[in-house]
Parts: structure tokens; sequence; C-alpha cells
């Protein structure tokens, strides 16, 4: 065989694995979506789970990942910004440096199940929280810190030095030039950031079985009394989100249409998540177009 | 005097708020020390008490192959053997890998050396859409599509290690491409000129050169994978069976260390033997994902492409 037909037949084969990586994709996608779509009606979305009949919906659930969501951005993106300051800004190039990346990066490759087990051990039960919202909310804050933390100290070193320079030379402080210089340029990446990881805290499960429970009490959505036990705000009860449920229909086996429940509500997980990468990809853009002045 | 002197040596508002900003950033920065620390030490000191509360001797707990902690064996011992989890761990994360990295890599040649415009535009959205499917969306269809096709191929019950391979497979791969892009991006570009120069074909390029220099941080990347198999929890616990059995064949109902996590942890007692043997269970896999970042150091180290 002759070095040019070993080249053909070679690009061949790369060519037919790349066909095949792109089919499971369209075959995942396709089979999320057309299974279940069917099953997503104004119904579904807006009545709570049964778990024992048939023709539950998926209500708390849906609200339940909201809001510990947002809890969780609440408190992991102040850490994280500090943290992505104190590494781009302030550290230098020495051994407690190199410590501390080594910390994030062992965080990082934490198994999430693990992480989750932690949080259950010391919030759950050290400090008697209960499985509630809060336990969730810090459990997803460990595990998306240290995502955060390197995509935000990414976008502040994309800022060109002569920024920096430009805002120490006007007599700024250090800290003064973070705040208002380096950040706002840094913001769509920032922001970009942050949804992105958003995307990977809504489709978190393992992390939360044993922190924010499995179980969705009935919610009263017009108590807006955050200390109050039936508040759809108190975070202090269990909540199950919507990737638990998925998990826990089927694993359960109680509920006697698990499968197109869980058809529906990963149709509803994979729309959002797609939704905040398209929102991710269209912010970023839109907001460096701004910024930049370009077109 | 002393009013001018004061206002010479005390500190500017301007060092006052970069005093300030330091605080702030290194408070933060603290905390995710002492979040790290504090993970490491109560994951430990639980997984140990196997060890030292209840004296199971630490070669039995590793070797044993009967797991059934409630019960003790013929010599009074608990029966806490963790090889069947162990076995099946490293085998669907091995498996998952050797599948997943020929795709991985020509996906990644793809983009950077086959068709570099419209391949990676196009391919790049349809990893991150990989990575962005949940892993209990892949367990789910691992149990409605995977399952099912593998009981009506072989029999049995669907579920086990090729199950679970087929699951972390889809899963692992956009980790190991996505990395395994930035490795052949690396390279720098005057390495192919020169090949090209000597009339190599692209095959020969990328196969005596590109793959070559690029080695060391393509196995950065599937070490990467792997190590996200073997953390992986719900999508494998949804298709592997979870019996704490030793797996006899790639199709037979068996457990994960993570599977068995998810499903026992809640079922045990605090402080009593079968829930510190599970604890045992994330002290393994606590260390595994220890070894898989030190592996990665230490390949990252030495295979600096230097130009």
């Amino acid at each position: 065989m002759t070095p040019n037909q070993t080249d053909r037949i070679a690009t061949q084969v790369i060519n037919f694995l790349v066909l095949i990586v792109v089919l499971i994709l369209f075959f995942l996608l396709g089979d999320i979506i057309l299974s279940g779509f069917p099953h997503i009606s104004w119904h579904f979305l807006t009545s709570p789970s049964s778990s024992f009949s048939a023709g539950g919906g998926i209500r708390d659930q849906l609200f339940n990942s909201l809001y510990l969501l947002v809890l969780t951005l609440i408190i992991s993106f102040p850490l994280a910004l500090g943290s992505a300051i104190y590494l781009s800004e302030y550290a230098g190039n020495n051994w407690r440096t190199g410590l501390i990346r080594t910390a994030i990066e062992v965080l990082s490759s934490l198994p999430s199940v693990v992480v989750g087990l932690f949080g259950y051990l010391l919030f759950v039960i050290e400090f008697h929280m209960g499985f509630s919202i809060l336990s969730g909310a810090i459990a997803l804050t460990f595990f998306n810190l240290p995502l955060l933390v390197r995509s935000i100290e990414g976008s502040l070193h994309a800022v060109p030095d002569s920024q920096r320079e430009a805002g120490i030379s006007l007599g700024l402080s250090n800290w003064r030039t973070i705040r208002g210089i380096i950040l706002p340029a840094a913001l769509p990446g920032i922001l970009t950031g942050i949804i992105l990881s958003a995307g990977r805290v809504f489709g978190e499960a393992a992390a939360l079985i044993y922190t924010a429970g499995q179980s969705a009490p009935i919610l009263n959505y017009s108590n807006w009394n955050p200390t109050d036990s039936s508040s759809f705000l108190n975070p202090m009860r269990p909540a199950e989100t919507l990737a638990v449920h998925i998990w826990k229909v089927n694993t359960e086996g109680v509920t006697p249409d698990a499968v197109s429940i869980s058809a529906g509500a990963s149709a509803v997980l994979i729309i959002v998540i797609l939704l905040f990468n398209f929102g991710a990809r269209a912010i970023g853009n839109h907001m460096y177009k701004k910024m930049t002045g370009g077109k | 005097m002393d009013d001018i002197q004061h206002k010479l040596t005390a500190p500017s508002k301007a060092s006052r708020e970069d005093v300030m900003g330091r605080i702030i950033s290194y408070t933060c920065i603290a905390a995710i020390i002492i979040l790290v620390i504090s993970i490491l030490y109560f994951i430990t000191s639980r997984g140990v008490a196997t060890f030292t509360a209840n004296h199971v001797n630490l070669w039995q707990f590793l070797s044993g192959k009967e797991w059934n902690p409630g019960t003790l064996n013929a010599n009074g011992q608990p029966q806490v053997g963790a090889l069947p989890m162990i076995v099946t761990s490293f085998s669907v994360t091995i498996l998952a890998a050797l599948v997943a990295t020929p795709f991985a890599i020509a996906v990644a040649l793809f983009m950077t050396d086959i068709a570099p415009k419209n391949g990676a535009k196009f391919l790049q959205p349809v990893i991150e859409l990989l990575v962005g499917i949940p892993s209990v969306v892949y367990g789910f269809i691992g149990l409605t599509v995977v399952v099912p096709f593998i009981r009506h191929l072989f029999g049995g019950t669907g579920s086990g290690i090729l199950a679970g391979t087929i699951v972390l497979f889809v899963m692992v791969l956009p980790t190991i491409t996505s990395l395994a892009v930035d490795a052949l991006k690396a390279v720098p570009t005057y390495f192919r000129s020169a090949s090209l120069a000597l009339g190599a074909t692209r095959f020969q390029t990328i196969y005596k050169v590109l793959l070559r220099a690029a080695m060391p941080r393509l196995l950065t990347a599937v070490i990467f994978g792997m190590a996200r198999a073997f953390g992986e929890a719900l999508a494998v616990q949804m298709v592997i069976g979870n019996a704490a059995l030793m797996p006899h064949n790639l199709v037979t109902p068996t457990s994960t260390l993570t599977s068995q996590l998810t499903t026992n942890i809640g079922n045990t007692i605090m402080g009593t033997l079968p829930n510190n043997a599970l604890w045992s269970l994330a002290l393994i896999l606590l260390l595994m994902s220890l070894v898989f970042n030190l592996l990665i150091r230490y390949i990252g180290k030495r295979g600096e492409i230097k130009s």
C-alpha cells in the first residue's frame, strides 16, 4: 500500500468516526426531545408530583431547581470572584500560589458524589440543618467553585495589562483599578462563565440527593414569608430538584408512569440547559460587540 | 508640623482601599483552602473508622469478595469485601476510556487538521452540547435504550458493565475530545510544515509527528476522562444493576463504588459498621481522584513541548 492510499483510508476512517459521534449526539437530542415533548403540557409543568399514581407534574421540582440555582450562585459567585481576583491580580509566582492552584484542582477533580457526601456529613448531620435547600446550595457551591474560579480568572487574565497600567498611572489604587477598569472589561467573559456553570448546576443531581433531599413537600406559592415552613421561599425545607426527580422515579419504581415523567422532565432539563448555553453565547457576543464598538 | 507629618506618613486613601481589596480576596481564597482541607479531613476520618473503630483488616477489605456489611462470616469478621466494587469501577472506567479515546482523537484531528474551518465550527457546539447533557439524562437514556438493547442481544437483565461502559463512553467523549483538541493545537505549526515539506502525507504527519508530539497531553486528556468516569455516580447507578457481586462477565448486574454509595448511604445509620464501610468506599474514591490528579501533573510536567 502506498502512503497515499494509507492517507486516503485513514482520512476515511477519521471521517467515519466523526460521523458516528455526530450521529450519537443527534440520536441523543432527538431521543430526548421526541420522546419527551409529547409529555410536556401546561398540566405537566404546573401540577405537583405524585409518587404512587400516574399523572403527576413537575411544578415544585422545576421551581426547586431554579431556586437552588439562584441560591447557589448567590453563595458561590462572590467567593469565586474574590478568589479569581486574588489568583489573577495579587498572587505572586511562588509555592503558595502553586499550592492554592493544586487545592482548586483537587476540588474540581473530586467526584460530585463525594462532595455531596461531605455536604451531608457536615451540614445535614453535624450542623443539624437537615435535608434543606441551603445544604444543597452549599454543596453545589463546592462543586461549582473551581469551575467558576477558573472561568473568571481566565476572563480577568484576558484584559490587557495596558489597562492596569493606565489605572495605576492615574493614581488609582490596585483595588480601584480592579473594580473600576478590569472588572467591567472582563464582564462579558465572567457572565458567560456564570451562565455555563448555571447549566451544570441545573443538571447536577449526585451532590443533591443527600443534601437537598429527595422529597418535595407541598409548597404554598402565595406565602412570601421565608421563615414559614410551607412557604416556597423557605431555604430550610427539603427540596427535590428536577434532576433528582428523574433519578428517583427511575430507581424507586413505585411511580406507574415513571418513564413518561422522566422523558418529559429530561426534555425540560435539556431545553433549559440549551437555553442557558445559547444565552451565554448571545450575551457574550452582544456585550463584546457593545464594548469593543465592533460590528 | 505634626499635621504635615501625619499627612505624609499616614496611609493614603488609595493604600487603605488596596488593603481592603487584599483582605477581601485573601479571605475568599482562604475559604476555598479551608474547604478543601476539611473535605479531605472529614472523608478520611470517616473512611478510616472501619479499620480503627470496627477493626476490619485493611487487606480483607480490599480483597474480600463478599459485601454484606450487616452479617458476620465464619471467622466472626464482618463481611465487608470491597473487591467487586473496585473491580467494576475500574473495568467500566478503563473500558469506557478505551472505547472513547479513538473517537475523541478522530474528532480532535478532524477539528484541527482535516477540516479546521468548517469542522471546528460545526463540531465545537456538538461537543459543548454533549458536555451540557446532565448525567441523570444519560442514565435515563441508558435505562430506556441501552439496557433493553443489551437485554435483547444477550438476555439476562441487560444491566451490567457493558451498559455502564456504553453510557460512560458517551459521557467522557466530550471531555477527552476538548482536551485532545487543545493538545493538538499546542503542537507548533512548524512541526506540521516541516513534515509536509519532507514530502509526508497528511496521515504520515498526523501519525509520525502530531500524535507523538502531543502524546503527553493526549494522555492527560484520557486520564481526565477516566477521572470523570470513575467518579460518575447516577448515570452508572441507573444501568449497572446495583448488586454487590463480583462481575462474571460484561452483562451481569454488579455495582461500582459510586453506585453502592448512592444506593445505600441513606439506608444505614451513622456510626455503625455498614455506614462506616460505605465511607471507606468514599475514601477509595477520594484517594483515586487524588491519584488521577497526581498522574496528570506528573505527565504534564514531563511532556511540555519546548519551543
